[in-house]
């Protein structure tokens, strides 16, 4: 599904992943922890195609294709979703409205005809209710006014809605309450098929014991410092991350 | 919705000015120059009764004591005002026979998507349709006969209907009321007119299509609206001119009179040629808009704005009745060097007035754009109410976003709300859209679109289309 390999990413000059290299594939499941600074949401912005990183060394190569050669449109239309740990607001422009133009955005680029109005509608009704996302809500402007529990939900729906090969949940679980945490876990989980994979972003192991692992990697410093299976994260909660950084005091 | 997304492509493939053409159509042009000669020529090319050429005399005079305002935030070369012509029309002159039209004009109208074709206008627009000066043909006029409203150009109103032209003209924008108005009373040429009789809905959205096409010459046009008792009209009018090097002036006047009871709902689309992206060009356009609402009526405002180099522009409403209500909701767009200093002035003067203030300015390129307004409770207004919302989006950072509110309350059971908020399209709104398959250019249509919607929900349906597809085309490229 994805391979990264030797990916190097700077900003202003400051190199933050100092040598990436990662392979995910269809069905599985990556956890990706780390402490603060390590660069996990660098790794996750980098993936996604934000401007402000320039990536000085290596690859990526999603489904077959240079990742990095594409634009971060493209890459959202390949399938590749990040739910975002802070989900912008814009005002005035209804989550439907956005979704629509988004799906059919995607329909176009894989010349696929644009969604009917009946398709769409039974689809938001479908998804809305794996997150347990009022559909009042999805009337409303993107995330305008949302609580942050209801933000996530809905980077969960939108995820659902546009059924993405690869996702990437970049610190989902940051300002949930145990309840949201377990709506959007659940929705996670029933998104899960054989044929699409997700890499999840985390500080915390408490999201791990909803979303299970089939292996977890630990960022240390802009490099992956360990790899294991799900019980490194706990090995990880229990120790901390200054084991890691006592490990790597060399890095 | 009546279009699709190829429609959409369709029309933005060509994202230069799209009404760009002149149409070669021989006009009756005078000379240029001002002078009293000029405004006894005028009004004698349009054999005017002796109280008209009084009036237009009058504002001349007037004129000549004025200055030109300078107060407001946009900056031009002077106008030399002797070096324009007061008068253009077209020289095969439009009679009511749809055949006898000149065929150019009727290609003109289709490049402007103007159907006069009667079976195809079943969408219920009346149209009067302005080319430069002279009111060319008014769809519809019959089927408006019957139910006694009055829909022609104010030149036919003054020949056929003089009684109501001279009961209501310059009772809301008296001739000496600013140097632009009163250069208009002086020589405007032609415009619309417009009476409802007491207690008639009219059935279908009445619209002014209005055209500059002759270079140099200024459009001076006058819209007359008078709403009697308990009727109701909805108006549109929309605006165009060719591009040329020359800056072309606009300076026009619309009345509105409610009487009570009566409801008004006036809409604008404004596209004038803005100038190109080295800010060459364009129209000036300095309109005196003002309404007067008598006992419980309603006046409401509705424009977006999206043309000319320079936008002096201030619909307002005199709340004099009890219980009446003034509205006003704008959208102006300045793009590349384009100045917009827009507003409007809610004048309370009845007791329980109400006043509504929705103002959306979007700022891209190097342009300034300011919001100005004016809320003012007199003595006598009790219990009246304001409520103002301001808002500037800016898009890059060489663009100018400016407000100019005014309050003045003398009556201390005065409510007044103002809210005003200043944003720009973030690199993170783009991005998120980007992240869901959305373009840059797609993103900041639908940002854009959905900051301006509270405006754009209050454009009859077929308007709000068309200014939507506005927005983006005079959006293109703002974001790099």
């Amino acid at each position: 599904m994805i391979k990264i390999n030797n990916l190097h990413a700077s900003i202003d000059g400051k190199e933050i992943l100092k040598g990436i290299n990662l392979e995910v594939k269809a069905g599985e499941v990556h956890a990706i922890m780390g402490p603060n600074g390590s660069g996990k949401s660098t790794l996750s912005s980098v993936l996604a195609g934000r401007e402000e990183f320039e990536v000085t060394e290596g690859s990526v190569e999603f489904d077959g294709k240079d990742l990095l050669d594409l634009s971060p449109e493209d890459r959202a239309r390949e399938g590749l979703f990040l739910a975002f740990q802070y989900p912008v607001e814009i005002p005035g422009v209804s989550n439907i409205n956005f979704l629509k133009t988004a799906i059919n955005e995607k329909r176009a680029y894989l010349n696929q005809e644009p969604v009917s109005a009946k398709e769409f509608l039974g689809m938001v009704k479908e998804k809305s209710a794996l997150v347990e996302l009022d559909s009042k809500l999805a009337n409303r402007s993107v995330n305008e006014g949302f609580s942050g529990g209801e933000k996530k939900r809905n980077e969960i729906f939108q995820m659902a809605m546009l059924s993405p090969k690869l996702s990437i949940l970049d610190e989902t679980d940051s300002g949930l309450d145990i309840d949201a945490l377990r709506i959007v876990a659940n929705g996670v989980n029933k998104l899960k098929s054989p044929n699409n994979a997700t890499i999840v972003i985390t500080h915390y192991q408490r999201l791990l014991d909803y979303i299970v692992p089939d292996f977890v990697h630990v960022l240390y410093n802009g490099k992956i410092v360990k790899s294991g299976g799900k019980e490194l994260a706990i090995e990880l909660e229990e120790k901390g991350y200054d084991w890691i950084k006592s490990e790597n005091v060399e890095l | 919705m009546a279009y699709t997304e190829d429609d959409l492509k369709e029309e933005l493939k060509d994202k230069e000015y799209k009404y760009g053409f002149t149409s070669n159509i021989e006009s009756d042009k005078l000379p240029p120059g001002l002078n009293e000669e000029v405004v006894h020529l005028i009004s004698a090319k349009k054999n005017e009764p002796e109280w008209m050429l009084e009036y237009r005399l009058n504002a001349f005079r007037a004129w000549q004591k004025m200055v030109e305002p300078e107060w407001a935030h946009v900056r031009y070369p002077k106008i030399d005002f002797q070096a324009l012509s007061y008068y253009s029309a077209p020289k095969k002159k439009g009679d009511v026979k749809w055949e006898d039209i000149d065929p150019e004009m009727k290609a003109t109208m289709d490049k402007l998507g103007i159907s006069m074709d009667e079976q195809k206008a079943l969408s219920g627009v009346a149209v009067d349709f302005v080319f430069d000066s002279v009111s060319v043909k008014t769809s519809f006029q019959e089927k408006l006969k019957e139910l006694g409203i009055i829909f022609c150009s104010f030149s036919e109103a003054v020949q056929n209907h003089p009684e109501l032209v001279k009961k209501y003209i310059g009772t809301v924008v008296p001739t000496s009321d600013n140097f632009y108005a009163a250069l208009n009373s002086a020589v405007f040429s032609d415009g619309s007119f417009c009476y409802i009789p007491k207690g008639v809905r009219c059935p279908m959205e009445l619209s002014t299509y209005f055209r500059i096409n002759e270079a140099n010459t200024g459009q001076f046009e006058r819209t007359l609206v008078v709403a009697d008792e308990g009727s109701y009209v909805s108006y549109l009018e929309g605006c165009t001119a060719p591009s040329r090097d020359e800056n072309q002036l606009h300076a026009a006047i619309v009345e509105l009179i409610a009487l009570d009871n009566a409801e008004i709902k006036y809409s604008t689309v404004q596209n004038w040629f803005p100038g190109d992206k080295e800010g060459k060009g364009g129209v000036y356009n300095f309109v005196t808009k003002r309404g007067i609402c008598h006992k419980n009526a309603k006046i409401s405002w509705t424009q977006v704005e999206t043309g000319s180099a320079v936008t002096w522009k201030y619909p307002s409403c005199i709340l004099k009745g009890d219980n009446s209500i003034g509205e006003f909701y704008s959208v102006a767009v300045t793009n590349h060097y384009q100045q917009a200093d827009t507003g409007t002035k809610m004048i309370h003067l009845g007791k329980n007035t109400k006043s509504t203030i929705i103002s959306k300015g979007i700022s891209a390129g190097h342009s300034n754009n300011s919001y100005r307004g004016l809320v003012q409770i007199h003595k006598n207004a009790s219990n009246a109410r304001n409520f103002t919302q301001c808002d500037s989006l800016l898009m890059g950072d060489q663009c100018g976003a400016h407000t100019f509110p005014y309050i003045e309350a003398k009556n201390s059971t005065a409510k007044i709300e103002h809210e005003a908020t200043t944003s720009k399209i973030g690199e993170d709104q783009i991005f998120y859209c980007n992240q869901r398959g959305i373009d840059t250019e797609k993103a900041i249509n639908l940002i854009v679109n959905g900051y301006a919607k509270e405006v754009l929900n209050k454009l009859p349906m077929e308007f709000a289309v068309e200014a939507q597809k506005l927005l983006e085309i005079s959006l293109e490229g703002s974001v790099g």
